[in-house]
């Protein structure tokens, strides 16, 4: 056994009263700054659920088929959202698309930027990659826990992990796409006058854009993985619903919603990179002659 | 007149009280002592060299690289100047000062009269907008663009309207033999075509200097043949001050009306194509001139005899190169070189010819 050297209580003791004193100063403001993320969530969620179903699948049908030009993917689009229909997870379904879309919309709204930092910035960049680091690995529970007991359970804690868990891919691969656009670009676009706004905008975010588009595509789909964690904080939906599976043993409710959750994968996954590698395709880095 | 300079000697190649004023108004751009020194702390290796250190020991010291080495160069109006080096003799450096995308470690750098080291960011902006354009040897075109947009892209950072912005390019994309291309993107066009667009890009800006670093490199020699035509013919009309790189010397005599040869970023010698090519300032120099095809290097007017003489039957025009009269030799003893009207101002023999093509044959 390692000797006790120093004494930890103290130290724990002391990180847990932080927090409740947090709790009960600061409860009321954090929770009003993070009211705006609820919003937009339920408005998401009463969007989706009020959308008619067959409109909802005749547009993911379509966006599969523009971006594919080709009827493979639009089928298999097809195909899995008849299938969240039929077994009757439609509801539970819109509501944790709602939460992987409220997710994804924040992540990219703080993500992208500190994106544009860290790739102007060795040591920005020196500072957040360990952050990043740490947001991915660090178990859920760790910081579920603190946010539960701030804003109580319910949908607030759930979309905070999700973002939490979501976001560092996207700040990754931003920085990545960035520093990686053609330095003879840049310095042609340099020798013609433009500041460093027009670079940004007119030549660095437009031909980072593939990379960028892979990184919100990984955004959602780890905001996928996080449902049923979630669901254990109230997220609801097919998270919940695996959730009451395993609770009530129940393997058929738990492998359907389980299924649930794989076939929204799938169909967010094949639109996102089938979008990705137009961009691609128009940028020209993908292609032959 | 030959104004070689020759580095080595304790008078380098700046000497200030010799050379003209950088502001002086025949000249587009001046360099004066312009050093760049790459590593963290340059001022220290640069002290060192001042000191009179040798580059080689200031690399072994400290871990600076000299890239530039107390370069001075003045480049008149309407010239087109060649600087001529191999991989790392420092020129794709060199020409990165003029409009400082490098900053120097020391020296000073007149564009125009304006000081370009003295200059704001917003200035600099300002001038890398309105009186510089540039041609780069990878290109450097935006592949999300059309090629008309790309060639407007200098106008648009201007703030040209968009209107005249795609007229002119329009025009220039037709100058350079791209019509017909304006909607394509970069990726779909062949090399020589997607640097007739970074060219095109670069002459839409209207600039008084055009920087061409490499410009040709990278294409076959067929097309890099057709493109140094079209430059010529272009500047024919344009009159433009180009400071053209590259590291083929027949490409510097051929589209050259001066040229400075660089070797571990100085300067080792600058002047007209045939000057060099007769009187190269050092080994280094004497192997490329070697290589060289100097039949067509040498014009006939640096060798002819001047003077009035007898008429004669054959005469060639004063821009004639050593090349264009060797046919005449079969038939004709003298062939006349006459000047732009048609007046017979000199002279030249099949032996004078001979001579200057031979001389420089390596001696044992």
């Amino acid at each position: 056994m390692f000797p006790e050297l120093i004494n930890t209580r103290p130290l724990r003791r002391a990180v847990d009263d932080g927090l409740n004193w947090v709790v009960r100063n600061w409860g009321g403001e954090l929770e009003a700054a993070a009211y705006p993320l609820l919003m937009l969530l339920n408005w998401i969620e009463r969007l989706l659920i009020a959308t008619p179903w067959w409109l909802f699948i005749a547009f993911f049908v379509g966006l599969a088929y523009v971006a594919t030009r080709n009827w493979r993917l639009p089928l298999t689009v097809f195909l899995g959202l008849v299938f969240l229909g039929l077994m009757q997870l439609w509801r539970d379904a819109m509501v944790t698309t709602a939460l992987m879309i409220a997710a994804t919309l924040t992540a990219i709204v703080f993500s992208i930027p500190v994106g544009v930092w860290m790739s102007r910035s060795a040591r920005v960049r020196s500072i957040v990659t360990p952050i990043l680091d740490l947001m991915q690995t660090l178990p859920s529970f760790v910081y579920l826990i603190p946010t539960v007991m701030i804003f109580g359970p319910g949908k607030i804690p759930a979309l905070l992990a999700t973002i939490v868990y979501a976001s560092p891919p996207l700040v990754r691969l931003t920085d990545l796409g960035l520093r990686n656009v053609d330095p003879a670009v840049m310095e042609a676009s340099r020798a013609f006058g433009t500041s460093s706004s027009q670079r940004l905008f007119g030549v660095q975010i437009p031909l980072a854009l593939p990379t960028i588009l892979a990184g919100v595509n990984q955004t959602t789909m780890m905001a996928l993985a996080m449902v049923v964690i979630a669901s254990m904080i109230g997220a609801g939906g097919l998270g919940y619903q695996v959730l009451q599976g395993i609770g009530r043993l129940e393997v058929s409710r738990g492998l359907f919603a389980g299924l649930g959750i794989v076939v929204l994968a799938i169909v967010f996954d094949r639109i996102t990179q089938a979008y990705g590698r137009r961009i691609q395709e128009r940028i020209g880095v993908g292609e032959t002659r | 007149m030959t104004d070689l300079v020759q580095n080595g000697g304790e008078t380098a190649n700046s000497d200030p009280a010799a050379a003209p004023d950088p502001a002086a108004p025949d000249l587009a751009i001046a360099m004066r002592g312009v050093t760049k020194i790459f590593g963290p702390d340059p001022e220290a290796a640069l002290a060192l060299m001042r000191a009179g250190r040798s580059k080689a020991e200031v690399q072994a010291e400290t871990g600076h690289v000299v890239g530039l080495d107390n370069v001075s160069l003045d480049i008149e109006r309407g010239q087109i100047y060649v600087v001529m080096g191999l991989s790392g003799s420092g020129k794709s450096t060199l020409i990165r000062h003029v409009n400082r995308l490098i900053d120097p470690t020391a020296g000073e750098i007149v564009v125009n009269g304006d000081h370009v080291l003295e200059m704001s960011l917003a200035q600099l902006r300002e001038f890398r907008r309105t009186r510089i354009a540039m041609v780069f040897q990878k290109f450097g075109l935006l592949p999300h663009r059309s090629v008309i947009d790309n060639v407007a892209y200098g106008l648009e950072v201007r703030g040209v309207g968009k209107a005249e912005r795609l007229e002119k390019a329009a025009h220039w994309i037709e100058m350079v033999g791209l019509a017909g291309y304006e909607k394509s993107r970069p990726r779909q066009l062949s090399g020589g075509q997607q640097q007739r667009v970074g060219l095109a890009r670069a002459l839409a800006m209207d600039t008084d200097i055009l920087l061409m670093d490499e410009a040709f490199s990278a294409l076959d020699p067929l097309i890099r043949s057709g493109m140094q035509d079209q430059l010529l013919e272009l500047q024919s009309s344009l009159n433009k001050t180009i400071l053209f790189i590259t590291h083929d010397f027949d490409e510097a005599l051929k589209i050259g009306n001066r040229i400075a040869v660089l070797k571990d970023g100085a300067v080792q010698q600058v002047g007209k194509p045939e000057e060099i090519v007769l009187n190269p300032a050092n080994a280094h120099i004497e192997e490329f001139v070697r290589e060289v095809n100097k039949a067509r290097a040498i014009h006939v007017r640096t060798i002819m005899e001047k003077g009035d003489f007898e008429p004669l039957d054959m005469t060639v025009p004063l821009d004639a190169r050593c090349e264009d009269v060797l046919p005449y030799f079969a038939e004709h003893d003298w062939v006349g070189v006459a000047d732009d009207e048609g007046r017979q101002i000199g002279r030249v023999r099949a032996r004078q010819v001979i001579k200057a093509l031979a001389r420089y044959v390596p001696q044992e």
